[in-house]
């Protein structure tokens, strides 16, 4: 891993410009069966007032690289390496005492299901006024005034009666308003989505989208936004990274990686998609195989093994040695330019649509 | 919660009608003005909290009505046993040891000539005593230890975990025996002791797994994500997932406290004469139960009903808090 690791230690100088910046983070836990390698050398950045999507199937590390962030991992068996710089300040070697700070003012995360993040045990209300007390000291009722206010810009209608609601008076969709109404309570200055529309249906879904964009342009808040749905990201993101088995493996603007996808795995991704403008007898393309054991992940590409394209590749390159990924727009392939752009337009776009 | 999201409008339209009160009753106000769900479920019951649903089960339940009184009777004698009984306790007369119910005295005397009655009454405030501060103590004991070893895990989880293991493993009678028998204090503080030190793992084992499934909910982990600390955790998001099995086995344990105390007694390692306990009082009557068996009856009578009422009260709260019964 010598020499393969390089061009992603290439922009450690430029560490610490970004607002959030991220380089070769590693989160190992340690189980009993072994160390389970959850994000093994990922690294980006991200701007205020950019959103950026992070796209990969169940266990490909997005959440665990999410919580790393915020610090939430349990400490004992956890090993983090690398490093994360939030407006210039290292958080991996951050004492609980100044996470607890950062968390809720500097950044915030909204949860993926809200019907489970809210505590049954509390008004709305005060479970939004709590972190807006706890991190500018508010009265209870400067707090309680916030929380209708905030209840306002997330579109509940009647805010200043149903601040004493209980969770389970809401609906599903007001719940997740709730929830992002609580992550904004102190105007964080980065906001974690873990797939913050998935339990919500397709309307609200688009409701909620909306409502985070329009208060990224009130805040200049940067977004992360976790998903596997490749139609959220498509809407709200300005970048993609794409990962698998720990490691980004594609990277770009939204337009570049949804129009022209470099890497066999996105191309996966995409193919298994319906599509309204494709035959309705096509059939949807899945990735054939199923993900890669983090304890033991395949040798060389981790992808290889699912891979359809691997005998273009001469010699045992794909299984020997690890692709890298290069700054900016790329993908972490061994195919050459070339290649990847002959097999897109003859083999992937087609069935795009 | 698919039938909740039509409602919105009409919720809405009631939610103005009403005043701007914060207080539970408005909001059970709100929602009694919804419509029906088309399951035919009734919208009434939704938004009650759990303890509200447990007190409307409790109410209506006449295991619970009875043992309730019968336990209200019992703290009022304990508190002012002169209320109804109006001699003393240890004003006895040897001459009419063993005699049976007379006028003034119904339950007659026991072997020392005391009144039964009397001493009776007077009993019920030692064992009301020792149950409901041996309680106190092994909740508050038990659930902050097993709570604390809950939420922080690692090697302190490990060692207490293995010390219950200990204090379970210590048969209660022959402990009792044996630690009780050194102190010469005749009062019913060692007893509660006692029972609080052999209690706490039990009410310990039970907060503990308690709050390791509560510290699992993704509420918890989202307070955290905002900044919440580990005390406002434990104590606001926690706590209240906790306290409901606390509460019921605390309660079905408070009638056994009450019988171990009249055990210990009974064996003289407990309270000794001149305090007056049932435990004693069966104990000195037991030789004699062929000649006066009503020395004997009636304490033991009063310690069954007793203990009975603590174990129904427990048992009808139990039903009343377990989601799953109903």
């Amino acid at each position: 891993m010598t020499t393969q690791t390089k061009p992603e230690e290439a922009p450690a100088a430029a560490a610490g410009d970004s607002f959030l910046s991220v380089r070769d983070l590693k989160v190992h836990f340690s189980t009993e069966g072994g160390v389970v390698k959850a994000v093994d050398g990922l690294s980006f950045d991200l701007e205020r007032g950019k959103t950026l999507g992070i796209v990969g199937e169940s266990g490909s590390g997005k959440s665990v690289t999410n919580l790393a962030v915020l610090g939430l991992h349990d400490r004992r068996k956890t090993a983090i390496d690398g490093s994360i710089t939030l407006d210039g300040q290292e958080l991996t070697d951050a004492s609980e005492k100044q996470l607890e700070k950062l968390r809720g003012k500097k950044m915030a995360m909204i949860f993926q299901d809200a019907l489970t993040a809210l505590s049954p045990y509390y008004t709305v209300g005060r479970q939004i006024a709590e972190p807006f007390m706890k991190h500018n000291g508010a009265s209870k009722k400067d707090a309680r005034v916030r929380a209708i206010d905030l209840l306002q810009k997330v579109g509940i209608p009647h805010p200043h009666k149903r601040v004493d609601d209980y969770p389970h008076q809401f609906s599903g969709g007001m719940r997740q308003r709730a929830m992002i109404a609580m992550a904004l309570s102190c105007n964080p200055d980065l906001l974690i989505a873990d797939e913050p529309t998935t339990a919500l249906d397709v309307t609200v879904q688009a409701q909620i989208l909306d409502l985070l964009k329009d208060l990224q342009q009130e805040f200049g808040s940067a977004i992360i936004m976790i998903t596997h749905d490749l139609g959220v990201v498509g809407n709200m993101a300005d970048d993609i990274m794409v990962m698998y088995a720990g490691r980004a493996v594609e990277r770009g603007t939204v337009r570049e990686v949804l129009k022209s996808p470099q890497h066999p795995y996105t191309w996966g991704l995409l193919s298994s998609m319906p599509n309204l403008t494709s035959d309705v007898d096509e059939p949807l393309m899945p990735i054939p195989g199923s993900p890669p054991s983090l304890m033991n992940p395949p040798s060389g590409c981790a992808f290889h093994p699912r891979c359809g394209f691997t005998d273009l590749v001469s010699g045992e390159r794909c299984s020997g040695e690890r692709p890298t990924l290069p700054n900016g727009r790329a993908a972490a392939c061994h195919l050459t330019g070339d290649q990847r752009q002959q097999v897109f337009i003859e083999k992937i776009q087609p069935r795009l649509g | 919660m698919p039938d909740q999201e039509p409602y919105e409008p009409e919720r809405a339209i009631a939610g103005t009608g009403m005043g701007g009160t914060m207080d539970l009753g408005a909001s059970e106000a709100i929602t009694l003005e919804q419509p029906p769900g088309p399951d035919g479920a009734d919208p009434r019951d939704k938004p009650r909290s759990l303890w509200s649903d447990a007190w409307h089960d409790l109410r209506r339940n006449p295991v619970f009505i009875i043992s309730a009184l019968v336990i209200l009777f019992l703290i009022v004698i304990s508190l002012w046993p002169s209320l109804i009984a109006s001699g003393s306790p240890l004003k006895c007369d040897l001459a009419k040891a063993q005699e049976g119910s007379q006028a003034g005295h119904p339950f007659g005397f026991n072997g020392q000539g005391c009144d039964v009655y009397t001493r009776t009454v007077y009993g019920a405030r030692t064992s009301v005593a020792v149950g409901i501060l041996a309680t106190l103590g092994v909740a508050v004991l038990g659930s902050v230890l097993g709570g604390l070893a809950g939420f922080f895990g690692g090697g302190g989880d490990a060692i207490l975990s293995r010390i219950t293991d200990v204090f379970f493993a210590i048969p209660v009678v022959l402990g009792g025996l044996v630690l009780l028998s050194v102190i010469t204090s005749n009062t019913i503080w060692p007893v509660i002791g006692f029972i609080v030190l052999l209690g706490w793992p039990q009410i310990s084992r039970i907060a503990r797994g308690s709050v390791i499934t509560a510290k699992q909910n993704d509420y918890v982990q989202a307070a955290r994500a905002l900044g919440a600390s580990n005390s406002r955790l434990l104590l606001r998001h926690i706590a209240p997932n906790a306290v409901a099995p606390v509460i019921v086995v605390a309660t079905i344990a408070l009638g056994t406290y009450i019988s171990l105390e009249a055990t210990l007694s009974f064996l003289g390692v407990g309270l000794k004469p001149p305090s007056v306990s049932w435990g004693i009082d069966i104990s000195s009557a037991a030789p004699y139960v062929r000649n006066a068996p009503h020395a004997l009856l009636w304490p033991s009578g009063a310690l069954a009903i007793t203990v009975l009422a603590f174990i129904m009260l427990g048992d009808a709260v139990r039903d009343a808090l377990d989601p799953k019964l109903r």
